[in-house]
């Protein structure tokens, strides 16, 4: 059995039943899922999220399904550890990654999305299932509907990484690559939703669907023995993210599964494309709209459909944004990678860039903790990285060769053998 | 020949369950304004008592936000589309 009470319009508070409902009919706002905390409060214990399978429904409870999970039983629940290397280099004390660059089963955070709006989609009946997205989105929606046996169409900005749209093709989705920007491909399926009776993952099954992402905020405090950590860095597209995991911390407090939360929220953007921090460094509830320009492809969104509450979780979190530049994000890519062997998309790079940035400027204190957000891989985005990285030497295939043309190397070696 | 305006789901109801209306006017809050006379109900749900078009609603002319163009002032003529839209979507 469900949880979930119903619909609640965040803006005037009109109440709705649990229907395909994303907006609110009078004015427009933003629909949240409204569950029964005092029922789960007796079933969502420590204990028995520890006693169940390693996957985001560990915490069914607090996702808005009404039977039992269908779709994505094997995602969520990925690595979590302290990166002692990248905290060194960044000069900080306590250092996480949380990482979904190895979600199952299609290496970003959008697999828990998808897991809860499918389940969801198929309790209402749907046979077809579409989203828009930045390429991320799509491989999930396009990989669950292909076990599901769903049929399938998700809609990309025609411009994406090859690796973004190979990985949706694979499961053999129907692909329409619109001829402009993300806010275009948006804006079309919005229209659409209208017209065809599928379920938009993230327009017409919104509410629910959004409710997946919580899960990252459950496993963080999980995973760091049930707390919340000091700070958080998250990279924002829609800001649907940060809102969740505003949202997932203050639930398992209000639960009594996690002391006070008083973590701090950042938001990560490029500076081609930063509505959010724009409006979070101008402490303003007004995100104006931008046309994208940047390389972190799957932030590239100039409207934000969360941005003005992903504005206000942040700035009532005391915490902050930065914007980091495409040059500075390939080098965020680079430092994850030589540090912790984390290869991460440019989303990645973003977090890692605007982490550095805030702790440099003392906006992240280097004594408390940190947690910082991969949402996504960095095999679906090689482009920014070709003729970036130190190339491969050529050498035939003898001994002499070798020693020739690597002479430095293997000197740098010796000394260091020699040395200890 | 008139303007045409795409309705959104939530307010289809107030159109008679039509997704799409033919309209007039010259600006926007022209359009939006005879929007109202012919569908009596619609400007109170995409405008707040101010008039000033509520914070979650996106009007698109010929598929450009109009915030990009002169907001509610954009000129509108005879053959334009214009799309309205729940801001909530998408990411």
């Amino acid at each position: 059995m469900g949880y979930v009470i119903g619909l609640k319009c965040r803006e005037c508070g009109r109440l709705y039943p649990k229907e395909v409902i994303n907006v609110c009919e009078y004015c427009f706002g933003s629909i949240e899922v409204d569950y029964d905390y005092d029922a789960i409060r007796h079933r969502l214990t420590r204990e028995a999220v520890a006693s169940r399978q390693p996957s985001l429904w560990r915490y069914r409870e607090l996702l808005p399904i009404e039977g039992e999970p269908t779709v994505g039983r094997a995602s969520g629940c990925t690595p979590f550890f302290l990166a002692e290397r990248l905290a060194e280099a960044l000069g900080v004390r306590e250092l996480y990654i949380k990482d979904d660059s190895v979600s199952h089963p299609t290496l970003s955070f959008k697999d828990r999305v998808v897991s809860v709006a499918l389940t969801r989609a198929k309790e209402f009946g749907f046979d077809t299932v579409a989203c828009a997205s930045t390429g991320n989105l799509a491989n999930a929606v396009s990989a669950h509907a292909a076990k599901a046996g769903l049929r399938c169409f998700v809609f990309i900005p025609a411009d994406l990484e090859a690796g973004k749209i190979l990985a949706s093709q694979v499961y053999r989705p129907t692909v329409v690559a619109i001829e402009g920007t993300y806010d275009d491909v948006n804006r079309l399926c919005a229209e659409l939703s209208a017209k065809y009776p599928w379920a938009f993952v993230n327009v017409n099954i919104r509410p629910y669907y959004a409710e997946g992402s919580k899960t990252y905020g459950f496993e963080v405090a999980e995973q760091l023995g049930w707390q919340a950590p000091a700070h958080i860095v998250i990279p924002a597209a829609s800001g649907s993210l940060i809102t969740k995991i505003a949202k997932a911390f203050k639930e398992l407090q209000l639960l009594g599964l996690i002391p006070e939360a008083r973590t701090k929220l950042y938001a990560a953007q490029a500076e081609g494309c930063g509505p959010i921090a724009a409006a979070i460094q101008a402490r303003s509830d007004i995100v104006k709209p931008v046309k994208p320009k940047t390389i972190a492809k799957s932030l590239a969104i100039g409207n934000p459909a969360d941005g003005y509450y992903a504005t206000k979780a942040v700035l009532e979190s005391d915490g902050w944004a930065e914007t980091v530049t495409d040059e500075e994000i390939v080098q965020g890519i680079r430092l994850l990678g030589e540090t912790e062997g984390v290869f991460t998309e440019t989303a990645g790079g973003v977090t890692v860039a605007v982490a550095k940035k805030l702790i440099a400027q003392g906006v992240i204190p280097r004594e408390e903790s940190i947690v910082l957000c991969i949402t996504g891989n960095g095999l679906k985005t090689l482009e920014p990285l070709v003729g970036r990285l130190h190339e491969p030497t050529r050498i035939k295939p003898t001994l002499a060769a070798f020693e020739a043309g690597f002479a430095d190397q293997i000197a740098d070696t010796t000394r260091r053998i020699s040395r200890s | 020949m008139a303007i045409t305006v795409r309705i959104p789901t939530p307010l289809q109801r107030l159109t008679s369950g039509q997704g799409e209306v033919q309209c007039e006017g010259t600006t926007v809050t022209e359009l939006l304004g005879d929007l109202e006379r012919r569908y009596p109900g619609v400007r109170e749900r995409i405008c707040d008592e101010s008039g000033k078009l509520r914070r979650f609603v996106n009007i698109f002319v010929n598929a450009e936000d109009i915030r990009f163009l002169q907001g509610d002032q954009t000129a509108v003529k005879d053959g334009d589309e214009v799309s309205i839209i729940p801001a909530i979507a998408g990411g």
